[in-house]
Order: structure tokens, then C-alpha cells, then sequence
């Protein structure tokens, strides 16, 4: 427990400042404090609530079941090009904040993938989102979506080039948070 | 809701498969949860507070007004620091151009929007640490720069 606020703190005093604004919005009737948290907190937080547990969940039973030798073979240093269309295929089904990914790709990375498979990975789930396809098309068109996608693509995998060759001198790990 | 039933049936079928390694992984899984959690929490009291300080209204407002570059600036500016959930984001796109903001300056807003996330660096940080954190934002955003003026170019 002590070991938990000493990793949290910064967070936990965060959370606890809002909760004390939440608070006194509702005490001293301030229409903005009261409207960020029943408009905008509440709905958030609900999305995220039931989404991310279950998500965790997934990640630690994918790491029970799924040996490292596998995904190393399949995306890990020395994979063809095959590993990054698997990277980019396993992106694109998702469609959570960027936050989201980050646990996966630590995930990702303690089964062995590469370096440039992280990013890769980073960069794909950020911009390319199937399950909210027809949100863009219906929003913006499809010649939109299409362009879109199409410049998007090589793109990502240039800045995960990059950043490989970026991070090669900082000993690139990814942490448990 | 398909997450959760995805996520119900492997743990079914993972538990009648191996007891033990089920539990052991959702308590793993669960854990992890936990020590993200106030930083969630933080994210979303962040994002929550900005959109109220920043409506569709103001967005539209001031990228609407701004034509030319200045336009592609702050439209890559809101982009940067603002972390919309995808779901938010096209709607709000789809305001954005009936309001009259152009295309092109939609496309910068979205593609900065999608790849840099400043409000969750802090979190970020936590899995890749502070520097490699700040350096992937940059380069990303620089990335996220040039699709946003290629894609303003075709289309």
C-alpha cells in the first residue's frame, strides 16, 4: 500500500485536487466545476472504466498463454516485413485513446518484439482506427479516409525507422508502469 | 460491450483450459490496472477540463477565422495539446466543417491529434521513460506535420 502512493503520489495528490475543486464546485454552486465533472468526467471516465480492466485482463492472460519465442519469431528483431503488416493488422482493430496502447506495447515488447515493431505499433493504432471507419467516412467523407490512409501508411513506418535509430543509443525499454 | 464479452469469453475458456495460469494471469492483468489508474484519472480530469475550456464553438471559432498558414499552425497547435477519443474526433471534425473550416486545416487538426499526446506524456513516461516519452512526441509530431500537409495537398 505505502509502495503504491510512493509510486502514485504525484497522481494521487492530481486526483485529489479535483475531487476537492468537484467538491466545493458543488458546495459554492460553480456552474464550471459542476458542468466538467457531470458533462464531460462522468461520461470519460465511464468509457474508461469498464473498457480498461477489461483490457488488462486481456494483456495478462495473452502473457500466460502466448510464449515469447512465438512473437519473437513473428515481429521480434530480425522479422521480415511480414512482422510489421502483423504489427500494423493488430493496430488497426483497435480503437482506444493512445494511452491505451502503451501497456500493450509493454506487452509486445517483453514477448520480444523489435524496436521499430513498438513504434510501429504506436504509430498505427494512433491513426488508423477500423472500428471508427464509418464515423470518418460518414463525418468526412471517403475520399477523405482513403487519402487519409493512403499518406498516413508509409508515414508511420518512416517515423518508426526513425525513432529505432533514435532510440538505439538510449537502451530503448519499455517498463510494467 | 464487445470488449467485455470478448475479454468474459477468454477468460472462460482460458479457465477451463488452466485454473491456476487464468487467475494468475487476471491478478497480473488486474495489478497493472491499479498502478495506472491514478494517472487515468489525471488524464481524464485533464482532457475533461480542456474541452470544457475549449468547446467545438471556439475551435471552429478560431480555425475558421485563421485561413492560410496560420490557420495549418493553430489547427496543428489544438491538435497537439488536445487528446480527443476517436469517437469525439470525427463528430467534432464533422462541426468543424460545417462551420467552415476547410478540409486541409481539418486533416493537420486530426493527424497531430492522433499521434502527439501531450496531456499523456506523464503516463507515457511511465512505460518508455521521460526522454525516450518527449523524443517520441516530437518526432511523431513532426511526422504527423508532414501528413497533415501532404493530405491538404491531394486533397
Amino acid at each position: 500500500m505505502y509502495k503504491y502512493y510512493i509510486r502514485n503520489k504525484t497522481s494521487l495528490f492530481l486526483v485529489a485536487g479535483f475531487v476537492g475543486f468537484t467538491a466545493m464546485s458543488y458546495l459554492l454552486d460553480l456552474k464550471s466545476g459542476k458542468q466538467i465533472f457531470t458533462t464531460r468526467f462522468i461520461p470519460f471516465s465511464r468509457e474508461m472504466l469498464f473498457f480498461l480492466p477489461a483490457m488488462f485482463i486481456i494483456i495478462g492472460l495473452v502473457d500466460t498463454w502466448v510464449s515469447k519465442e512465438k512473437v519473437q519469431m513473428l515481429i521480434g528483431e530480425g522479422s521480415s516485413i511480414r512482422g510489421n503488416l502483423l504489427v500494423v493488422l493488430l493496430a488497426v482493430f483497435q480503437a482506444g485513446p493512445l494511452y491505451t496502447a502503451f501497456p500493450i506495447t509493454y506487452l509486445l515488447w517483453k514477448k520480444g518484439s523489435s524496436v521499430r515493431n513498438i513504434f510501429l505499433y504506436l504509430g498505427a493504432f494512433s491513426t488508423i482506427k477500423l472500428p471508427l471507419l464509418v464515423f470518418e467516412v460518414t463525418f468526412l467523407g471517403w475520399k477523405f479516409s482513403l487519402i487519409r490512409t493512403l499518406v498516413t501508411l508509409p508515414m508511420i513506418f518512416v517515423v518508426s525507422v526513425i525513432m529505432e535509430k533514435l532510440v538505439r543509443k538510449q537502451n530503448f525499454n519499455v517498463r510494467k508502469a | 460491450m464487445i470488449v467485455l464479452i470478448v475479454t468474459f469469453a477468454a477468460c472462460a475458456i482460458s479457465y477451463v483450459v488452466d485454473k491456476k495460469k487464468t487467475i494468475a494471469g487476471i491478478q497480473a492483468g488486474l495489478k497493472m490496472f491499479l498502478q495506472v489508474l491514478p494517472s487515468v484519472f489525471v488524464l481524464i480530469w485533464l482532457t475533461s477540463t480542456l474541452i470544457y475550456l475549449l468547446p467545438e464553438g471556439v475551435i471552429a471559432h478560431y480555425l475558421g477565422r485563421e485561413a492560410g498558414f496560420s490557420g495549418y499552425l493553430l489547427a496543428a497547435l489544438f491538435g497537439t495539446i488536445a487528446l480527443i477519443p476517436g469517437f469525439i474526433a470525427y463528430p467534432l471534425a464533422g462541426v468543424l466543417l460545417k462551420n467552415g473550416v476547410s478540409i486541409q486545416v481539418i486533416a493537420m487538426f486530426l493527424s497531430t491529434l492522433f499521434m502527439v499526446g501531450v496531456p499523456s506524456i506523464q503516463l507515457e513516461a511511465r512505460y518508455y521513460g521521460w526522454r525516450i516519452a518527449i523524443t517520441r512526441n516530437l518526432v511523431y509530431l513532426v511526422g504527423a506535420i508532414v501528413t497533415g500537409t501532404f493530405i491538404s495537398l491531394m486533397i
